[in-house]
């Protein structure tokens, strides 16, 4: 207590420093954390009471109950299965010598920079009822996709890339001269997979699973197109009840019971799971050997991964010629009217998606940069506490910071709704905790006594902070900002809440073209937005290689 | 630009444990003159860079006042103190270039660019640093980096120049040939320096006066000759180099010198010692210091060199000696203080090192004697007398 009032004392010695900690707490209770109560006293509070009421018909409908346990089984086989998926493209990866490493690599990556729900997309084009396997090749009308098969296909494609860089992380750090000497010492190749890579890799799969199961969860496109009515979804459900009943309190409660498996799966990762990592990393990653794997399980392993990479590249084929054909499903002719429709009256949603996610990821950024810095170099009261809260809205799933956006910003002083400025301000907060992720990681590398010495030499603060911390956190920034970018490009959980006829976003207009049955439209939108995002990948990657060379990323080592 | 330091106390909260205090630096008082260079010599841990960050203004002081040439700096924040810092890890900013690096300070006090380019082409002529000026600090060796982060430091014409530990990542040869440069420097700008440094060697060759801390506190503050010859405690004696400490207890004490007598007594073992620390008075007991290469040893009985036949070099050599010794009748004719038996002997070349017991003592003595092959050896088990003149001992 005596030391929080003296750092308290410290801070409002420095006026800037100070300025800089109230306004960030501010706005993280605002935006963050304001919401998420809003979502909490509209389900449970009526007439100024606390009441069970909503609660009460979420729990007692057995459509919502079985909802739920769809929701939770979802996860629960996604992250099982999509982190088996992204387990044998990692191991593969870094325990064999099979060709086209590359091509892999390339494949399992393309699924995170599309939008979520075009695995569910192709799904339909290819096995719907106008499905080109189902209706054109084989003839069948009455297809059974919808429920928990597609659905359980569409997630595993879109969430085991997740899995497969998490993973790839994990054995990478795991020095391949600890199984060589495992196997000096007389094991047998599964002996040692099974007694020495598994158990160092099982807190890394841990983890992948918990983010895998929070994001099935959160997932909304994906249930949206594919779970049909016979098996309801929550994050669905929520949306379903706010903008087809404007029950915005049975909305909220149920939003409230999807919180809850999500934040006990956040906490566990961050909390227990995180802790257990090992690290075996002893300066440079040592090559391997690579004598873990026998030839015949290597082709194996390699005939695996291969038919996974051609379901991704079947469902990218899928979504690149139904752009192009004229009627899915019937017409085959080429045409290019659906890129004409993107253009024509579609290009509205083009150009404010554009602006939306262009102008908040560095604000975003930036401002994750500034609240790492401040949490890893400065001591204030508080500092745990913006920490936590902003790491929560990657737990929080977009549904559910939707509704309380739509919730807490719906009235005055905060009358937002329909305006830039609520969706900037969702996509602003939604994505910080990744800039302030890479900036602690940054941070934690950079040795203090380079910003002690700029003080030292006369600068002040700010002129420390702009000359010297910022520039060595640039390639940090910059790769939170392609990341963030993506996000925002591709989101649409949060943001279907937000939107409206003056600023509307690909995603939604994607998701209303696929309700709609315009799957050529849909195609067309989705294919641009990934170009888009390849493009403007390209362009942040090319500006910091002219600008700060081959440094842009070592210059962190020395 | 003298530095003073008055009862500066450091108590940090332990980062782990909220209700731990730790002392780090307790009661420190100095006063460094202008030019000065002085080291702050001790254990790790010992709050040396705590009293440094302290004067640099990165750490405040819980107690206590620093002046720095005649003003009290203490609400000073440290980019507005005149003291520049050279940092164990040099502090090098790795995205700015060699030049922008040592022109950062100048170009902060807005100094013009064409003038900024003259001084730094000018102060790394100085430090044979040319055809470095755009140069990526990741492009330099460990030594570059060192002279690099000096330069910047210097050039701002500070008025207290801070070193951190700075020569603690280089290896063995280079840290023998930058402490010497450093003194260089150092003495040709006539900065006054504050040195942290661990190393003994290191603090003797470039101090002026150096400061020997322990757990936060003051042990001494003197020359590097006070500090190794007139130690204030057994901390410093032990601190510094290798020391023989012999037990005796004060028999008389005069204003110039105190006598002492060691071992029980007995014709031989009275010793006027002329130089201590502390208040003795007579049947104190007391340490004298004396260091293993103030001892002289001498030949006892006449069974000397070579006797069982052996043909190792120190029984060669030993045998040339006897008859240098004889020739020089010094080392025979002497009556030794103390007498020992040669317990192990370690040939280094131009030393011979000597673990001797003495009995009467109860202690073993460590002796070093130099020019073997003139002065000769002693055989493992022989016994020797062992002497020190008055002027090479110490009373603690
Ligand atoms: N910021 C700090 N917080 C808590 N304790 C500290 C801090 N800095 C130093 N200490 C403690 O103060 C003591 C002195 O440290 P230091 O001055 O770094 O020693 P030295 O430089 O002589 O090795 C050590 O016990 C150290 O653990
Ligand atoms: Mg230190």
């Amino acid at each position: 207590m005596k030391e929080k009032l003296r750092q308290l004392r410290m801070l409002s010695k420095d006026p800037l420093l100070f300025t800089i900690v109230i306004i960030i707490f501010v706005s993280v209770i605002l935006f963050i954390l304001y919401p998420l109560v809003k979502v909490i006293t509209v389900s449970v509070v009526a007439d100024g009471r606390f009441t069970a009421a909503n609660l009460i018909k979420v729990v007692s409908s057995w459509h919502l109950r079985q909802a739920f346990f769809n929701s939770i089984l979802m996860g629960l086989l996604t992250a099982s299965l999509g982190s088996l998926v992204g387990f044998i493209f990692a191991f593969t990866v870094t325990r064999t010598n099979i060709p086209l490493k590359k091509f892999f690599n390339i494949i399992a990556i393309i699924p995170i920079i599309s939008p979520p729900f075009i695995g569910a997309l192709a799904i339909i084009m290819l096995f719907g009822n106008n499905g080109f396997i189902t209706s054109t090749l084989l003839g069948l009308f009455n297809t059974k996709i919808y429920g928990i098969r597609g659905l359980l296909f569409a997630q595993i494609v879109t969430f085991f890339p997740v899995a497969y860089i998490n993973l790839k992380g994990v054995l990478e750090s795991i020095s391949p001269t600890l199984e060589d000497a495992a196997m000096d010492l007389g094991g047998s190749r599964f002996k040692v997979f099974r007694k020495v890579t598994l158990p160092l890799a099982v807190p890394g799969i841990a983890s992948s699973m918990l983010i895998l199961f929070i994001e099935t969860l959160a997932d909304f496109g994906n249930p949206l197109i594919l779970a049909g009515s016979r098996f309801p979804i929550l994050s669905v459900q929520a949306y379903l009840e706010i903008t087809g009943m404007y029950n915005l309190p049975k909305g909220a409660a149920i939003a409230l019971i999807l919180l809850i498996p999500s934040l006990t799966a956040f906490f566990l990762q961050k909390y227990w799971v995180a802790k257990k990592q090992y690290v075996t990393i002893t300066g440079k990653p040592t090559t391997s050997t690579i004598k873990l794997v026998s030839p015949a399980v290597k082709w194996l392993l390699f005939s695996l991964i291969s038919f996974f990479a051609l379901i991704i590249i079947m469902i990218y084929a899928t979504i690149v010629w139904g752009a192009f054909a004229n009627v899915w499903g019937s017409d085959n002719t080429l045409t290019l009217r659906h890129f004409a429709y993107v253009f024509g009256v579609g290009f509205e949603s083009v150009k404010d998606t554009i602006i939306i996610a262009g102008l908040s990821t560095p604000i975003s950024g930036f401002l994750g940069m500034v609240i790492a810095f401040l949490v890893v170099r400065k001591r204030f009261p508080g500092r745990q506490f913006i920490e936590v809260t902003s790491l929560l809205s990657f737990a929080v799933p977009g549904t559910v910071i939707g509704i309380g956006y739509i919730l807490a910003f719906n009235s005055y002083p905060f009358l937002l709704t329909g305006t830039l400025a609520i969706l900037m301000l969702n996509f602003i907060f939604r994505y910080i905790p990744v800039g302030i992720q890479s900036g602690i990681a940054v941070l934690r590398q950079i040795d203090p006594s380079i910003e002690e010495a700029a003080i030292d030499l006369g600068a002040d603060a700010r002129s420390t902070f702009r000359r010297i911390t910022l520039p060595m956190m640039i390639p940090a920034f910059f790769s939170s900002l392609i990341y963030s970018f993506v996000r925002a490009m591709t989101a649409i959980s949060a943001a279907i809440f937000l939107v409206s006829s003056r600023w509307n976003l690909m995603t939604v207009q994607i998701m209303s073209q696929v309700e709609s049955g315009r799957l050529g439209a849909a195609a067309a939108f989705s294919l641009v937005l990934v170009l888009i995002i390849l493009t403007a990948i390209f362009v942040i990657r090319n500006l910091l290689l002219y600008r700060y060379g081959k440094l842009g990323g070592t210059f962190l080592k020395i | 630009m003298s530095v003073t330091l008055k009862n500066i106390t450091k108590i940090f909260t332990d980062p782990s444990n909220q209700a731990r205090e730790v002392v780090a630096v307790k009661d420190v008082n100095l006063e460094i003159q202008e030019g000065e260079m002085v080291t702050f010599l001790g254990p790790s841990g010992c709050g040396k860079t705590t009293t440094l960050r302290i004067i640099s203004g990165f750490e405040t002081p819980t107690n206590g006042e620093v002046w720095i040439s005649g003003t009290l700096v203490n609400e000073i924040p440290p980019n507005k103190r005149d003291t520049s810092m050279v940092f164990q890890s040099y502090a090098i900013f790795p995205h700015l270039s060699v030049s922008q690096n040592i022109g950062f300070g100048l170009e902060l006090k807005g100094v013009k660019p064409k003038e900024i380019r003259r001084q730094v082409e000018e102060i790394m002529e100085v430090m044979t640093l040319t055809n470095l000026y755009n140069r990526r600090p990741d492009q330099l060796s460990g030594g570059q980096q060192q002279r690099v982060a000096l330069a910047r430091a210097i050039i701002n014409r500070p008025k207290v120049l801070l070193f951190d530990e700075p020569l603690s990542n280089l290896d063995a040869k280079l840290r023998d040939q930058m402490r010497i440069e450093i003194r260089r420097i150092q003495q040709s700008f006539g900065i006054t320096s504050i040195y942290v440094t661990h190393d003994q060697d290191e603090a003797m060759t470039v101090s002026d006066r150096i400061m020997v801390m322990k757990d936060g506190e003051v042990m001494q503050i003197g020359t590097p000759f006070e500090i190794y010859s007139r130690p204030a405690n057994t901390f410093v004696a032990d601190f510094i180099g290798r020391v023989n400490l012999i037990d005796a207890v004060v028999e008389t004490v005069e204003p110039e010198s105190i006598s002492v007598v060691c071992g029980g007594g007995g014709e031989h073992r009275h010793k006027v010692i002329t130089s201590w620390a502390g208040d003795f008075k007579k049947g104190d007991a007391a340490r004298i210091v004396v260091r293993p290469e103030s001892l002289r040893l001498s030949r006892m009985g006449d069974t000397a060199a070579g006797a069982d036949g052996k043909a190792t070099a120190a029984a060669e050599a030993a045998s040339v000696s006897a008859a240098t010794a004889e020739e020089n009748g010094t080392a025979r004719s002497e009556v030794p203080f103390l007498k020992g038996i040669i317990k192990r002997s370690v040939y280094l070349g131009p030393t011979v090192e000597y673990e001797i017991d003495v009995p009467d003592v109860k202690a073993q003595i460590l002796a070093v004697t130099y020019n073997p092959v003139e002065e000769g050896f002693y055989r493992n088990g022989e016994e020797v007398g062992i002497n020190f003149s008055s002027a090479a001992s110490h009373l603690l």
